[in-house]
């Protein structure tokens, strides 16, 4: 588990730096003039280049006098994996800074809003009905600092769509910046039940887009529930049906737990009859984060308690030939017939492993714990041996 | 935190009112079991009394049943109505192929054969006189109408007789048909079917220039293939596997199909032939019955044995396929592959036998050596016995136009079409058959046919029977099929 943000910062009094800066890092001593004056040097030894924005200087840095006091922002140790090309956000007057964005990371990921007219039973990010549009504003300066070789960024929520038209501008944003860089949206899809928001969203025609989109069970008011929104599960299909009608590329995302892994051979049936057409099906274990807690009693079966429900619906879903992966899930825990399907792509700040995890030959390969599991896992968990 | 509602706040809509039954169709299977089928297929198996229970409207929402029904589309409540678009993409998926009308275009190059096979359907001693060979006149005719057809994807089927006999006439209309594509941009593909005795290294180069499928004939091992295909020199069998041999090394390994023929003397080696197609690298294995038509019927070999016993035949080997699956070698009956299509699938087979609209002229047209023009294979062989029910014209005398929307194909695809004939349109299995006109002109007379005298029908039903109770008992046999069904 890395930190992302804190609010903990000294910064000196009297600041230079913009009262809500959104920079990017550097340690190059050959940066062009130009462009330190906009962007951050990482002091990690005992000397920095003089002109840049600022310095944030890590436990072990020394900043060479000449670099006014104003500039300079003291980071803790738990900082250290700030590198060049990374963006973070610095805020002097509530002494905060904030990773936006890591180079060397697969999984960067952007919160578009804070809002949802979902109430999902499992939200690992609860939704609040707050007006959050500089959110916005952030993310559109972000994205021309990103570095133009990433591979992928994602864009959550929240429901990302319920910026309307400036959701759009976000799209295009990446398109436009990022011509090389894929773009993963988690969304319920409901908004594109208008088939008019589908067809804007095709006709960017982002050159690698993909939306991950949750169906949580083929009987509409099971889904129903579980997003504790009445007439989800109608708008969401029809979401799916208008994005992929406009070319718009869907992964269908499933969370296992207790209210869907009954049905879960079902919703594979379902969706290998009736939704054949998406591009991908995840499966994910629970994260035991945000409102999952609270409903714990309601969510929590253990895994290995569904290993057959699992097993069948994978086997359902690849033999129709549907593109299948498995998030999130222990190997212990896991049929071995279906260990091909699984992915480690817990987000590497936040993946661990427990201590019944020492001496398994698998670790490699498994996708290990959310740092959240701490709160309930599985009393199940064995190294497998040779 | 907000207040998180129950799940019976979310079942409040179906508790308050009933349910509306979407189409659907039922059949009793074995004992008290019964089958419902919707719209498009999909399949419900369940006890009479709860069949009945659901049909008077009376089926709880809490019943496990009910959510099975719902689940399949086989019925909407106040709680959501997604369920009718979903449908109707089915439907239309079902239904698409028809848009693209003739992708299968069939050149009869020749009659003439150096087999005398006696259930043979059409062709003719093999002699000098070219009188039986297709002119380059006739298939420059014929590729006018190819090229007709609004198919993206166009496949041209070589057939004879022995098509190699008349290899110069192939060359031409490969070559002939690949320049006009230059234009046209369609998915073209060739097949050469053949019994490859007469297999040359110039047939291997032209197939190998052009990417051509040989389709071939194998009906088991030697002693039964060469009693079945008899040739000068009784080496029928083994012709055809030093030619497969060849043209796999030449052409690659899934270059090479075989179809093999269902006689009297199959009945009863049936293991036999599967394994012969094993030990010769097949992936699998058509079980085909022997059509009425032609020299089949002349020589008696239809009436050899009837219906049951070839059913018989067909499940024995069935079985022993499953078996060598559930053992972990995978291998596939092809019939059953393209009925499970329809069974657990969206799509829909291009086998003209099992489509409905039928396939004839829309799905698979022929073009005779003579310039006539049928409706399907099956037609021309009727032709040769004397009845031209279904040429539909002739490539020198008539029009795209006048062959593909006349009355002699238009009158047999609307009267058969299973949807709307008597006993088809309220069976259960509708959604996985087909019409075969031909089929039923030939044994009773007219297009549609008296379905219980109807041994396409008799023999489909036993078929769909024999697969729902395999994939319905044994959890393992359901995986199989799953893999057969999407094999496209």
């Amino acid at each position: 588990m890395i930190t992302l943000g804190s609010r903990k910062i000294d910064f000196a009094a009297g600041q230079e730096i913009d009262p809500r800066a959104i920079v990017r890092v550097s340690t190059d001593y050959h940066r062009p003039l130009p462009l330190r004056a906009r962007e951050a040097f990482l002091v990690r030894g005992d000397d920095a280049p003089a002109g840049f924005a600022s310095y944030l200087v890590l436990p072990n840095g020394r900043c060479p006098d000449n670099v006014a006091a104003q500039r300079r922002v003291h980071l803790p140790p738990e900082f250290e994996y700030l590198d060049d090309g990374d963006v973070v956000r610095l805020v002097p007057e509530r002494g905060e800074i904030r990773t936006l964005y890591r180079r060397s990371s697969p999984h960067n990921s952007f919160l578009l809003t804070e809002r949802c007219n979902n109430y999902c039973l499992m939200c690992s990010q609860p939704p609040r009905d707050v007006n959050d549009g500089w959110i916005v504003d952030e993310i559109l300066a972000t994205i021309p600092l990103i570095d133009p070789d990433t591979g992928e960024i994602g864009f959550t929520g929240g429901e990302p769509t319920l910026l309307g038209g400036r959701f759009f501008e976000l799209v295009q944003a990446c398109k436009s910046y990022l011509p090389r860089t894929a773009l993963h949206i988690l969304t319920n899809g409901r908004t594109f039940s208008d088939d008019a928001f589908a067809r804007t969203l095709g006709s960017l025609q982002h050159h690698d887009l993909m939306l991950g989109i949750p169906i949580y069970a083929d009987l509409p008011h099971v889904h129903d529930y579980i997003v504790q929104a009445d007439g989800a599960f109608d708008e969401t299909i029809r979401g799916i049906l208008n994005l992929k009608r406009h070319g718009v590329r869907v992964e269908v995302r499933v969370v296992l737990h207790k209210q869907t892994v009954t049905r879960l051979p079902a919703l594979a049936a379902f969706l290998a009859r009736n939704l054949l057409f998406v591009d991908h099906v995840a499966l994910m274990g629970l994260e035991m984060m945000g409102f999952t807690r609270a409903n714990l009693d309601a969510l929590w079966i253990d895994p290995d308690d569904y290993r057959s429900e699992l097993t069948e619906a994978i086997g359902i879903l690849d033999r129709a030939r549907m593109r299948v992966s498995l998030y999130n899930a222990q190997l212990c825990l896991t049929d071995q017939r279906i260990w091909r399907f699984a992915k480690r792509s817990i987000s590497d700040w936040k993946q661990e492993y427990m201590p019944e995890c020492e001496g398994c030959i698998m670790k490699g390969d498994c996708g290990g714990f959310f740092a959240s599991a701490k709160h309930r896992y599985s009393d199940r968990i064995s190294p497998i041996a040779a | 935190m907000a207040k998180f509602l129950a799940l019976a706040e979310y079942e409040k809509p179906m508790a308050a009112g009933g349910y509306r039954p979407l189409p659907y169709r039922f059949m009793p299977l074995s004992g008290d079991r019964y089958v419902l089928t919707n719209l498009v297929g999909e399949f419900v198996i369940t006890e009479r009394q709860s069949l009945r229970v659901f049909a008077d409207g009376q089926l709880s929402y809490q019943d496990e049943l009910y959510s099975e029904l719902k689940s399949k589309h086989f019925l909407i409540d106040g709680d959501s109505d997604v369920a009718l678009d979903l449908l109707a993409i089915k439907v239309r998926t079902k239904l698409s192929p028809l848009a693209n009308f003739t992708g299968l275009h069939i050149f009869v190059v020749t009659l003439r054969c150096e087999h005398s096979c006696p259930y043979c359907q059409v062709s003719r001693a093999n002699d000098d006189r070219r009188e039986f060979d297709m002119t380059r006149e006739t298939a420059l005719r014929s590729l006018d109408l190819v090229f007709r057809s609004p198919s993206p994807a166009i496949k041209i089927e070589f057939q004879g007789g022995e098509s190699l006999l008349n290899l110069d006439l192939v060359e031409f209309i490969i070559e002939e048909a690949k320049r006009r594509n230059e234009h046209e941009q369609r998915d073209l593909a060739f097949v050469l079917a053949t019994n490859l005795a007469v297999l040359d290294d110039r047939v291997l180069a032209l197939a190998a220039r052009h990417q051509v499928l040989i389709s071939t004939s194998l009906d088991g091992p030697a002693d039964l293939h060469n009693k079945n295909r008899p040739r000068p020199g009784g080496d029928s069998h083994a012709r055809a596997i030093a030619g497969i041999h060849r043209a796999r090394m030449a052409l690659g390994r899934d270059q090479v199909g075989a179809l093999m023929t269902t006689t009297a003397a199959s009945l009863s080696r049936v293991r036999d032939i599967i394994d012969e197609y094993i030990t010769q690298d097949f992936d699998g294995i058509f079980l085909r019955p022997l059509s009425p038509y032609g020299f089949a019927v002349k020589t008696k070999s239809y009436a050899a044995y009837n219906e049951t016993k070839w059913l018989d035949f067909y499940f024995e080997g069935l079985d022993y396929i499953i078996d060598l699956n559930l053992g972990g070698f995978p291998f596939v009956e092809h019939y059953a592959a393209m009925i499970l299509q329809k069974m657990l699938t969206p799509f829909q087979p291009g086998y003209v036998d099992l489509m409905s609209p039928a396939g004839i002229g829309i799905g698979a047209v022929v073009y005779n050596y003579d310039g006539d023009v049928y409706a399907s294979d099956e037609a021309r062989m009727l032709a040769e016995m004397g009845d031209t029910r279904f040429r539909i014209g002739n490539v020198h005398a008539n029009t795209y136009e006048e062959i593909f929307l006349g009355d002699a194909l238009l009158d047999p695809l609307e009267q058969s079409f299973a949807a709307s004939v008597p006993m088809c349109s309220w069976c259960a299995f509708e959604p996985w058959c087909g019409s075969d006109p031909v089929f039923h002109h030939a044994t009773q007379g007219d297009f549609v046919g008296k379905k219980p005298l109807s041994a396409f029908c008799g023999r489909n039903m036993m078929i769909f029977k024999g697969l729902l109770q395999r994939l319905n008992d044994r959890p393992q046999v359901r995986e199989v099929f799953e893999r057969w069904a999407n094999i496209r």
